[in-house]
């Protein structure tokens, strides 16, 4: 029963990991033929490209933005929805759509939301008349340099709420009732209950959630791809989209791949401090 | 201190159900051991989350120190409450445990050390105080709890079946400690329980509880030697006691007051044949298990709690004069199984 499992991960995740590896080493090209190895050329290249220190750069602007708004977001989420009442189920469900969707529908729906001439946000933003929004000007969303990476954000966040929202219910629910409660009698009021019992009993598993969630973001590519392909000016171009303009678009398979690998490092190294927090904090 | 009070309390979880508690009325006198006793889903927990504020009673009122406390949230009690689990904070010390009601109530942060010393003090864990909860045993736990419950002097103290997570053993010396501790502070304490010996050893007087209804309040002594009823009758004491038919009545009489007919002065007892079937070797004392030979009793199963120190054999099968004090004789109503007055015994 092992053997179908480890063929099965290996020809998925291990053959092209391998395959990247042994191409960010060469100078291979699409239609290239022979292989020459050049060392860490590739690697001394794009370090020097301005254009992928930019990615980096908004990488992380991406990674960490998200992230503070997917931790406040699902932990108020997962607090809101812990209650009973009516229609939770319900309520439940909803909120688990951006994730069931299939990610090209929702940015889609959010390409229209924020577009040039028809954007739903736009067409409310002008109507009210505090703003004094310029009618034949309004926000390009997707078109100036700050305002795309926000929407690429937030969009992203829509993206992964639910998933942190189910981690944090699961962890939730594993508190015993009884624990607020008892910080209820003595005194607590909602804050001191939040901020003092249920976020610190949470923290655990909100390593987790935040954990996924980096790794999640940091080598994601959809949402940008969808809506802005890095654009404008490269201002939300990513890491992973770099690589996948220049190794599969570009056809440059030995720097593509070069950059793919650059995020690897960073995510052991992240997963591992993250972890190594999780470990230290564990209750009960 | 304070003196805790229900009127017509009750709680209905789902429309159309029987209440979990219907129409409790008690008053706790000040300062007093009060027991909630009663099988599980009885409605006592429920009872006492409702005086705490957990839960909020469908009809009814509390009041607290004579003030109607109803609406109130917990906090505005001033209640301090020991849950079964215990609920201490694992994520804190056992000295942050302890301050955490004293930081929740404002009090100025110099007093909090010497409070926390003086209710570590009381309960012997001063030494565990920079320990977490889960490095503690659970004696231990259980101690954090009750000083957490201290510490800030409350008016009543709630205790959910506090020792029922602790073994055999130490659940003695722990019911021990918890009188001396009531004895010292004299705060008026509502304790929950399902086990009848915790009720009659810790309590000033006990409330016994069937299916969310009073079934009767009064000292051990009371309850014990005067129930109110047949299911007082026989959810204290063990084994429970003896219940007899008879036309219009009950009769009953406790397994410790059956003895062979000889133990009992003649003009006092009132004889009836065992049929012994078996008995239970207890040390002190000895379980004998048969029925009543008389037909009219339909074989009726009676139990005899014998002294150790009664030296008697019998027979399996045999056929023994046995009889009861005629002052330890209760009757009850056999429609309402409520007590009723003595009668003359007819089997006589």
């Amino acid at each position: 029963m092992f053997y179908p499992a480890m063929i099965y991960v290996l020809a998925v995740i291990g053959l092209p990991f391998a395959l990247a590896v042994v191409y960010a080493f060469s100078d291979i090209k699409v239609g290239s033929v022979g292989y020459h190895f050049v060392g860490l050329q590739n690697f001394k290249s794009i370090l020097h490209s301005a254009t992928f220190l930019r990615a980096l750069y908004d990488s992380f602007v991406f990674t960490v933005g998200s992230q503070i708004l997917v931790l406040v977001g699902s932990t108020l989420l997962a607090l809101a929805l812990e209650k009973k009442f009516r229609g939770r189920g319900l309520v439940r469900f909803l909120m688990l759509l951006p994730w069931v969707a299939p990610v090209s529908i929702g940015a889609i729906g959010w390409k229209w939301i924020l577009d040039s001439l028809y954007s739903v946000i736009n067409w409310v933003l002008v109507r009210i008349p505090i703003l004094h929004l310029d009618k034949f000007n309004p926000p390009q969303w997707l078109g100036e340099p700050a305002l795309a990476m926000a929407s690429v954000i937030v969009v992203h966040t829509w993206r992964l709420l639910p998933f942190s929202t189910v981690i944090l219910l699961a962890g939730l629910s594993a508190i015993p009732k009884d624990i607020p409660e008892a910080a209820e009698i003595d005194g607590a009021g909602f804050w001191r209950k939040m901020f003092q019992i249920n976020i610190p009993m949470l923290l655990p598993i909100l390593n987790v959630a935040l954990l996924f969630g980096i790794v999640f973001t940091f080598t994601d590519m959809t949402v940008v791809y969808i809506l802005t392909r890095g654009g404008p000016y490269d201002s939300t171009q990513v890491v992973p989209s770099l690589a996948f303009f220049t190794g599969v678009l570009g056809g440059d398979l030995s720097e593509g791949a070069a950059i793919s690998l650059f995020m690897v490092p960073i995510l052991v190294i992240v997963a591992y401090l993250m972890l190594r927090a999780a470990n230290r904090s564990e209750v009960t | 201190m304070a003196v805790v009070e229900t009127k017509g309390l009750t709680k209905v979880f789902k429309k159309g159900e029987l209440g979990a508690v219907n129409d409790v009325n008690l008053t706790t006198q000040e300062g007093e051991f009060l027991v909630f006793l009663g099988p599980s889903g009885s409605g006592k927990t429920t009872l006492l989350r409702m005086i705490a504020g957990l839960e909020t009673p469908t009809s009814g009122q509390i009041l607290i120190g004579g003030q109607d406390v109803t609406h109130l949230s917990p906090r505005e009690r001033r209640i301090a409450m020991v849950f079964q689990s215990y609920a201490l904070y694992p994520h804190l010390t056992v000295y942050k445990n302890i301050a955490f009601p004293l930081k929740a109530q404002r009090v100025p942060k110099e007093q909090h050390k010497p409070k926390v010393e003086w209710a570590a003090g009381l309960l012997g864990i001063e030494k565990l105080l920079h320990r977490k909860p889960r490095e503690l045993s659970g004696g231990e736990r259980q101690r954090v709890a009750l000083a957490r419950a201290i510490v800030r002097e409350p008016t009543v103290f709630l205790l959910d079946e506090p020792l029922s997570n602790l073994d055999a053993k130490l659940r003695t010396s722990a019911r021990e400690e918890l009188e001396q501790f009531h004895a010292r502070v004299k705060t008026t304490t509502i304790y929950v329980t399902h086990d009848q010996v915790e009720a009659m050893a810790l309590g000033d007087r006990v409330v016994v509880l069937h299916q969310g209804v009073v079934r009767q309040i009064g000292t051990p002594k009371e309850v014990y030697d005067d129930p109110a009823d047949t299911f007082v009758a026989t959810f204290l004491g063990s084994p429970a006691m003896n219940l007899i038919p008879q036309e219009k009545d009950i009769v009953g009489f406790r397994p410790e007051h059956l003895l062979p007919a000889s133990l009992i002065s003649p003009d006092q007892r009132v004889s009836m044949h065992f049929h012994f079937s078996h008995e239970e070797y207890l040390g002190a004392e000895r379980i004998l298990y048969g029925s009543l030979a008389d037909k009219r009793f339909e074989a009726k199963d009676v139990i005899s709690r014998l002294p150790s120190r009664v030296e008697a054999s019998f027979a399996p099968g045999s056929i023994v004069e046995f009889a009861v004090p005629r002052n330890e004789l209760k009757f009850f109503d056999r429609a309402t199984e409520k007590r009723a007055a003595p009668r003359v015994v007819s089997w006589q």
